[in-house]
């Protein structure tokens, strides 16, 4: 997804891992950041990693002038776990008891969820959360073949498109 | 840390490689540049005291920069800040481990500190980018821990056919080895002179287990595209950006040529006045001794 037409085609948005900082810088270069956030208002949006810090309300650690998607009801905080040397492979709880082991690199953490469900715990701590049409984790679900946050994804796009 | 984690895995390690694809990582000097870099959108920098143009014409012997250099540099900007080792100095990696830069290269730009041996990856936590002219080098460079691969090109010249080169004979290869039977992949692993496991998975997959980004002479967004074309997983510039007349135009063009690498009209526009490119040394001008992609073996 790298233009407005783009975004146009989708019924869903997942915003990957990368660097939030340059993950926003070009949102806003490429004049992409007004219509992504439309989208984010009423479409269904997985931000995972970078992503969650993207559509956070409230970020700790980001760039005084950065610009964020937004939407999702949480405070949370760039790097929190720590750099690349903190980085660590852990487990991960569901709700329903499902537990998964993703990475966590660089990774932000929920400090506040507010009025959001909670998914996923990770030492009893929030790591992914769902608010409306909003989904956010703080971990990679993809590196190591995870796959139960995408299938509530998937119920979540499809709840949407009923 | 906290129960039931392991820290620093391979799959962490080059985990944040994986979050860099399709990302410029540009090398820089000072605060100042990293944070042109950064609103540029860099996904990272490289920390080091001499651009490799610098360290080409200045001569003598290139080491790691000090370290409050690379601190500096890591207070100036969020996005991850890589520094680079020479070859084979252990020591020089510990340092930049316990500076906690994000990612070491251990660099042919720099002189080589042993010219037999290579640093020994797999005792770091901190993970390693190498460089590789070829697949043999790159899977030896994977063998001893490293985390993600550059091609090698040839830094500080502005010419990007030696990069050209390099990318070319290792997709080149992987494609030969896929079409190789299994009871070939043992002569094919003694002539890579790399681990028959790693030769079969690469055989068997079609690319490297981790991931590949071009560097050396990429001095244009032209350059920048023509290599994602070529299938790599993103860009180093070096020199090129700081080197040329418009740093703050150039490093935005060769960002945005980097995503858009397959639609011309986005490259061609990117390409319209940034001033002069860096001025450049054909490396068929080099003497041989003074070639840095022979580094390293």
């Amino acid at each position: 997804m790298k233009t407005n037409l783009d975004l146009a085609a989708v019924d869903a948005l997942i915003i990957p891992g990368g660097e939030s900082t340059t993950i926003s810088k070009l949102l806003v270069n490429f004049d992409l950041m007004p219509q992504v956030r439309k989208f984010a208002k009423t479409k269904p949006v997985l931000g995972t990693c970078a992503g969650l810090i993207l559509i956070s309300d409230e970020v700790i650690g980001a760039l005084p002038d950065q610009e964020l998607i937004s939407g999702l009801p949480v405070k949370t905080e760039r790097n929190a776990y720590g750099g690349q040397l903190n980085s660590f492979e852990g487990s991960v709880v569901f709700a329903d008891g499902t537990s998964e082991n993703v990475a966590f690199i660089r990774a932000p953490k929920i400090l506040e969820a507010g009025n959001c469900e909670v998914l996923a715990t990770h030492n009893q701590e929030p790591v992914a959360v769902k608010f409306e049409n909003l989904m956010g984790a703080s971990f990679h679900p993809e590196l190591t073949g995870a796959t139960h946050l995408h299938k509530l994804f998937i119920s979540l796009v499809e709840e949407h498109q009923s | 840390m906290t129960n039931n984690t392991t820290e620093s895995t391979p799959l962490v390690k080059s985990g944040l490689a994986e979050m860099l694809k399709g990302g410029v990582i540009m090398d820089v000097v000072n605060a100042e540049q990293a944070i042109i870099a950064q609103d540029a959108g860099a996904v990272a920098v490289m920390a080091l005291e001499r651009v490799p143009a610098d360290i080409r014409s200045q001569g003598g012997v290139a080491r790691m920069s000090d370290p409050d250099l690379i601190d500096g540099i890591r207070a100036a900007v969020s996005i991850p800040v890589m520094a680079k080792a020479r070859i084979g100095h252990f020591v020089e990696a510990q340092i930049l481990q316990s500076l906690k830069v994000d990612y070491i290269d251990e660099s042919e730009v720099l002189s080589p500190a042993d010219y037999i041996n290579h640093i020994d990856k797999w005792k770091f936590d901190i993970p390693f980018v190498c460089g590789a002219t070829n697949l043999g080098e790159a899977l030896r460079r994977i063998t001893e821990g490293a985390a993600m691969i550059r091609s090698k090109g040839e830094a500080g010249t502005g010419d990007v056919s030696e990069a050209t080169k390099h990318i070319r004979t290792i997709f080149g290869e992987i494609r030969a080895l896929s079409s190789r039977s299994d009871d070939e992949l043992f002569v094919a692993a003694k002539e890579l002179q790399a681990p028959y496991a790693l030769v079969k998975q690469v055989a068997r997959e079609g690319k490297l287990p981790v991931v590949m980004f071009v560097a050396g002479g990429v001095a244009t967004p032209a350059d920048a595209a023509m290599m994602m074309q070529m299938g790599a997983d993103g860009v180093f510039v070096g020199s090129g950006v700081f080197k040329s007349g418009n740093p703050v135009a150039r490093a935005a063009a060769i960002v945005k040529a980097t995503t858009f690498f397959n639609d011309a009209d986005v490259v061609a526009n990117a390409s319209r006045g940034l001033g002069e490119a860096m001025v450049g040394i054909n490396v068929s001008d080099l003497p041989a001794p003074h070639r840095l992609s022979e580094r390293g073996w």
